[in-house]
């Protein structure tokens, strides 16, 4: 044979999409609550975004390096997770401990499950939840306008009154990007119009916790009530940015709703009967522990099939 | 919207610019024709012709080896040369008839039928099988044992594949814009078999000329039907039209005849057409020579045997040279190591690509997106069922619907990690074939 050309197996043409833009997409659709929180913050949030990315971000090529694999930090996952964990996190805190949880969130739950799309936690989630029980003391330090004050979740749960205008806004105490509802939503819709994430996870976890809210609440149907609860803590960008993780979500259409579900019952679990005011973290990566077992049972009826298979 | 289509699917560049405008050419064959024994689903043709034997275009030199299967017809006039094995477009050599031809293009005197419609049922379908029709879209599966099904009075539609979904290809395309009339007289033999059928014409609304084409020449038809179609692949999937056009949903256990359908390609129809009113065997068909590696990209109407090459050359030959040549279009054909190949019944196109996507790709991480999974039409997980594949987990596999799948590749086509999951579930599928075959 004079020539020879490639051969595979079809299909043989490709979309333009690759995991790395992806990946750019949702640190692009996090900049407006970045953008928001370093102006609600201060300098001291800028310091902490910056420390965090970088230490993700160095953390996977060293391990990568240690281990003699090929780095696959220009994929961007880490950025993300560097930035997701330092909104989650209270401008105060100090630096080093930005560091740790960076280092754990990227080593401890990505790296040593096998990298991207192995973890079975949220990385940055699983940060998170290691430096709240770590150091519980300055994560829950809030300050704001350099006064130390309590955030409106913590308000609501001692009964007292909160100004919802101004946690749509973001003018409130809470970590540097959960406080701006509005910053969040318009991220969120950046995401949804590029493809990057559907609504099944966010209405379906939002939805159940507002119903769940209106249950147990003990405030019966109290709009103001409800209104701060869905705009307070980390339900907005837990919402939309973290249970939409795809590698931690489960991938059946039927197991997504499940999935949704399951955190809203979770969150009005911790919120309500809880000791902390706060619980969208906690409910994201025990989710994250069920999405095994929800994807088991919703393996979806596959097309032409009479009926859904057991 | 509005327009019927199916669940999933996804919006490859579709290509057709580069030939969709050129009028189909008539090519005439040079020296040595191929003719592989096996052309179609089922079992081999057997040669009635010895070497040194002078065969006439339209003799038949190779006889049905059962009831599913399919005589094969000299397309030109010659001596045979030998008969031994080739390489196909699949890869795998395959017995073939070579034929040397003598460019005098002497035919066997062909029977044309006057009347139509006085032929009874099982006359058509005898003239279709004895004039070798198969499903020219791709399949090759024996048309005249789909025109037999087990209860004839339960057919409600016949749907004629006019989808041409994958991009690229424009043969029918240019088969409805030139010989609209054969394509409908196709249909109007197919519903003389079945009294209580409708025939459907499925075009996806890319080809705006052809529908309005279609509608017209139907308008007083009572029993014909256009249907508009969304475009998106693979909506000429045999299951994805049957659902398009009814609503009605087939799986892997089933025949379209079990949800009362028959579906036939543009050029198996006029084939039919051929073959009934005409007289003639298949021994032509439309193909395309496109891509961006091509000279001159066009429609050609070839005599079966021709090589790749000499259909490529009538086209101009490369204007770069490709990186990847394919049989098909660039989502289900089959990619070739070089272009001595000969074209069959059904080939529908040569399609020389630039660059190669897939060489050109890196495989990484599965992050679970889930656009496979929006992308099947089959509604199934194919990133799941790779990964299974990759375990040789064969119970999990089945468990999770991977027999399901129609090997469209919509899921390696949209895969951002560049995964080729189509290619792990297609081994999955054989492996398991296989394995209950030995049961």
């Amino acid at each position: 044979m004079s020539d020879m050309y490639n051969v595979s197996s079809s299909s043989h043409i490709r979309s333009k999409d690759t995991s790395a833009k992806i990946m750019l997409y949702v640190a692009i659709a996090l900049l407006p609550a970045s953008v928001f929180g370093i102006w609600n913050f201060g300098l001291q949030a800028l310091i902490l975004i910056l420390v965090c990315v970088a230490t993700c971000v160095a953390s996977e090529w060293i391990f990568e390096k240690l281990i003699q694999k090929k780095s696959t930090i220009n994929d961007f996952s880490a950025v993300v997770t560097g930035l997701l964990l330092a909104l989650n996190l209270p401008h105060t805190l100090p630096i080093w401990q930005a560091v740790l949880g960076s280092v754990f969130a990227i080593v401890i739950v990505k790296m040593l499950f096998g990298g991207l799309g192995q973890n079975f936690m949220n990385p940055a989630l699983g940060g998170r939840c290691f430096l709240l029980v770590s150091f519980a003391g300055t994560m829950t330090s809030f300050t704001y306008d350099g006064v130390t004050g309590a955030t409106p979740l913590a308000l609501l749960k001692n009964g007292e009154s909160v100004d919802t205008m101004k946690m749509l806004l973001g003018t409130t105490a809470g970590t540097i990007g959960e406080t701006s509802v509005i910053a969040i939503l318009i991220g969120a819709i950046f995401l949804i119009l590029m493809g990057v994430i559907d609504l099944t996870i966010p209405a379906s976890y939002i939805l159940s916790f507002g119903v769940f809210v209106l249950l147990f609440g003990g405030h019966g149907f109290d709009v103001t009530y409800l209104t701060a609860h869905l705009c307070g803590g980390g339900l907005m960008l837990g919402a939309f940015f973290m249970a939409t993780d795809y590698v931690t979500s489960p991938i059946t259409p039927m197991g997504k709703v499940v999935f949704g579900i399951v955190l809203g019952i979770l969150t009005g679990l911790f919120r309500l009967f809880g000791a902390n005011a706060e619980g969208v973290s906690f409910a994201i990566i025990l989710g994250n522990l069920l999405v095994p077992i929800i994807e088991k049972f919703t393996i979806p009826r596959a097309f032409g099939q009479k009926k859904e298979v057991k | 919207m509005g327009l019927m289509t199916f669940k999933g699917g996804v919006h490859p560049h579709d290509g057709k610019e580069f030939s969709k405008d050129k009028p189909i050419r008539e090519l005439l064959p040079k020296d040595e024709l191929v003719f592989p024994v096996s052309q179609h689903i089922g079992a081999p043709a057997s040669p009635v012709v010895a070497v040194g034997d002078t065969v006439l275009r339209g003799q038949k030199i190779a006889e049905a080896g059962g009831f599913v299967s399919a005589p094969i017809y000299s397309s030109v006039s010659g001596k045979v040369k030998a008969i031994q094995p080739r390489r196909g477009a699949v890869g795998d050599m395959v017995n073939s008839i070579i034929i040397e031809n003598d460019g005098e293009m002497k035919e066997v005197e062909y029977v044309p039928t006057e009347n139509v419609t006085a032929l009874s049922k099982e006359e058509i379908i005898g003239k279709v099988k004895e004039a070798g029709v198969v499903g020219m879209g791709g399949a090759g599966f024996p048309t005249h044992v789909k025109l037999s099904p087990k209860e004839p009075d339960k057919i409600e539609y016949i749907i004629a594949n006019c989808a041409e979904c994958e991009p690229y290809l424009t043969a029918d395309y240019r088969r409805m814009l030139e010989n609209p009339k054969e394509l409908i007289e196709g249909m109007r033999i197919v519903l003389q078999l079945f009294d209580h059928a409708k025939g459907l014409f499925g075009i996806e609304d890319n080809k705006p000329d052809c529908i309005a084409k279609m509608q017209e020449l139907t308008k007083d038809e009572p029993r014909m039907e256009v249907c508009p179609l969304q475009t998106k692949y693979p909506q000429g999937g045999e299951r994805q039209l049957i659902y398009a056009t009814t609503h009605r949903e087939i799986n892997s256990t089933m025949l379209p005849a079990d949800a009362g359908c028959i579906v036939d390609n543009v050029e198996t129809l006029i084939s039919i057409y051929k073959a009934v009113k005409l007289g003639k065997p298949v021994m032509n068909r439309i193909f395309t020579v496109t891509g961006d590696a091509v000279a001159e990209p066009g429609n050609f109407d070839i005599c079966l045997g021709m090589s790749y090459g000499e259909v490529l050359e009538a086209a101009g030959g490369f204007k770069v040279q490709p990186e990847k040549i394919i049989s098909g279009g660039p989502m289900m054909g089959f990619s070739m190591f070089g272009l001595d190949i000969p074209t069959t019944k059904t080939s529908s196109s040569l399609l020389c690509l630039a660059k190669d996507d897939v060489a050109a790709s890196e495989t990484t991480a599965c992050i679970n997106c889930g656009r496979c999974v929006s992308a099947c039409p089959e509604q199934i997980i194919p990133t799941r069922l790779a990964k299974m594949a990759g375990y040789g987990d064969m119970a999990g596999f089945e468990k999770w619907n991977g027999m399901e799948c129609i090997e469209c590749g919509s899921c390696s086509y949209i895969c951002p990690a560049k995964i080729p999951l189509a290619q792990s579930i297609r081994t999955m599928k054989k492996q398991i074939l296989a394995e209950r075959r030995k049961k």
